[in-house]
């Protein structure tokens, strides 16, 4: 590929002064990655693309967020459902920062415990989730211990 | 000083375990201590459970304790559609201690959150059960003279039967225990259980019929076998009457062994057992009470 080509692609989605760029978002996700990091509340100048295509993932969406930067307890969030997201944080138009996003020990809210039976699925309550595998996700739920596995899990 | 609650098993100690049978085996000789004078209690049972409830009751009446309460959620503001946090926000103002049984698993556990006083859960759904687990272990160790070294036989459903979960994972906690396992394919131990074992070293055995091998269980623990546990009706018809433990087979089994069930019995333990002073399940029950004495002493700090 020619660098005007390379110049051009780079082009889609526009640079941004200062912000996190989110990367290698599976495309199918990313209105849930949205939803759970509520940019919607955000009120600077926000970016996103999806389908783009992706050696690793197919096909992956982009999130570029001007002067928004994340703790990572807030940006391991994603994690559940984009597991390969990496972050670029932007300080005067260059990546200062790379990061990449971690399953963390413990969920709270973001999945639906699978057992229908669970008294978080009857009741207005928040869920919690002790990780206890991380490869392939088994989350065991505080309330009626039972595991919700990968294959089993729902975004609320 | 933080409120102690008794939701999961697994929440106590080894320490708790021993601190409460001895609480229970004195309460065992002097039923009537009238600790909970000037308290009151509420009994929430959001479904029936007429054996839990009435031996909770007793419990608190031999301890001098006023109960409020219903004993099905038919006869409560839940039927009028309030909600669990409600309800448990309300009663928690009015008392001393909730105990508490619902059709819901985890509820228990959310009850205890929103509480501001000490909960016991008296069943959670298919969850847990711990003052059954606990009432379990002082059978155990009254009819045995100890909690070591036992060989324990659990028959029946070992698939969805939460009373033999809690009894594992309790039992675990004491020196070299043997587990058998007798159950159909269908109602077999589940592997997290038997992972749990192996990665604490514990010996388990498998078998799929109840034969000689009993005559070296120091407890034999029946449950029962449902039959709407089971997806293909036959597959019931055919194991049925293979997990019915009769007086014939106890022959040659070791003196001390003693035959527990949660109850209520159906089928699975012939009537021809219970003549043999080898069946304990009617005493077994009984201890109920002592031990949920002893759970409410221990919780509210009351010895």
């Amino acid at each position: 590929m020619n660098d005007i080509l390379k110049k051009k692609l780079k082009l889609k989605v526009s640079a941004i002064n200062n912000g996190t760029v989110i990367d290698h978002i599976p495309s199918e996700n990313l209105f849930k990655v949205i939803s759970i990091l509520g940019l919607q509340k955000v009120k600077s100048q926000i970016t996103f693309g999806a389908n783009f295509e992706s050696e690793k993932l197919g096909s992956k969406a982009i999130i570029k967020l001007s002067d928004v930067f994340f703790e990572d307890d807030e940006i391991n969030k994603i994690s559940l459902i984009a597991r390969n997201a990496k972050l670029n944080i932007i300080r005067d138009y260059e990546v200062v920062e790379k990061r990449v996003v971690v399953v963390p020990d413990e969920i709270i809210g973001i999945v639906k415990c699978f057992n229908p039976k669970c008294i978080t699925n009857n009741e207005d309550i928040t869920t919690h989730f002790n990780v206890i595998s991380k490869n392939p996700l088994d989350l065991k739920c505080k309330y009626c211990e039972k595991i919700t596995h990968e294959d089993q899990m729902l975004i609320k | 000083m933080e409120k102690k609650d008794l939701i999961s098993i697994t929440d106590y100690s080894k320490d708790d375990y021993l601190r409460i049978l001895e609480l229970a085996a004195d309460f065992e000789a002097n039923p009537n201590q009238r600790l909970l004078e000037g308290k009151v209690v509420a009994s929430l049972f959001f479904e029936p459970s007429t054996r839990t409830r009435l031996s909770f009751e007793t419990a608190i009446n031999r301890l001098g304790g006023r109960i409020i309460g219903f004993s099905d959620a038919g006869s409560s503001s839940v039927s009028k559609g309030e909600t669990l946090h409600d309800t448990i926000r309300m009663v928690s103002n009015y008392v001393d201690l909730i105990v508490m049984r619902h059709p819901l698993e985890g509820s228990a556990r959310y009850a205890a959150e929103v509480a501001d006083v000490p909960v016991i859960n008296a069943g959670d759904g298919a969850n847990q059960h711990p003052t059954q687990t606990l009432l379990d272990l002082f059978s155990i160790q009254k009819t045995q003279g100890r909690l070591d070294n036992i060989n324990i036989f659990m028959i029946g459903d070992l698939k969805y039967g939460r009373t033999v979960h809690s009894l594992l994972m309790a039992m675990s906690q004491f020196e070299n225990p043997i587990f058998n396992f007798i159950a159909p394919d269908e109602l077999a131990m589940p592997e997290e259980y038997k992972l749990f074992l192996k990665e604490k070293g514990i010996r388990f055995f498998e078998h799929t019929e109840i034969n000689e091998n009993i005559n070296h269980a120091d407890i034999i623990y029946m449950t029962r076998v449902q039959k709407e546990r089971f997806m293909d009706p036959i597959e019931y018809e055919k194991v049925k009457n293979v997990y019915i433990l009769r007086n014939s087979m106890l022959d040659n089994t070791r003196p001390n062994v003693r035959i527990l069930h949660p109850l209520p019995r159906i089928n699975e333990i012939h009537t021809d057992v219970d003549t043999n002073e080898k069946a304990y399940y009617f005493t077994q029950a009984l201890n109920g009470v002592f031990v949920r004495q002893a759970i409410i002493a221990h919780i509210l700090n009351l010895k």
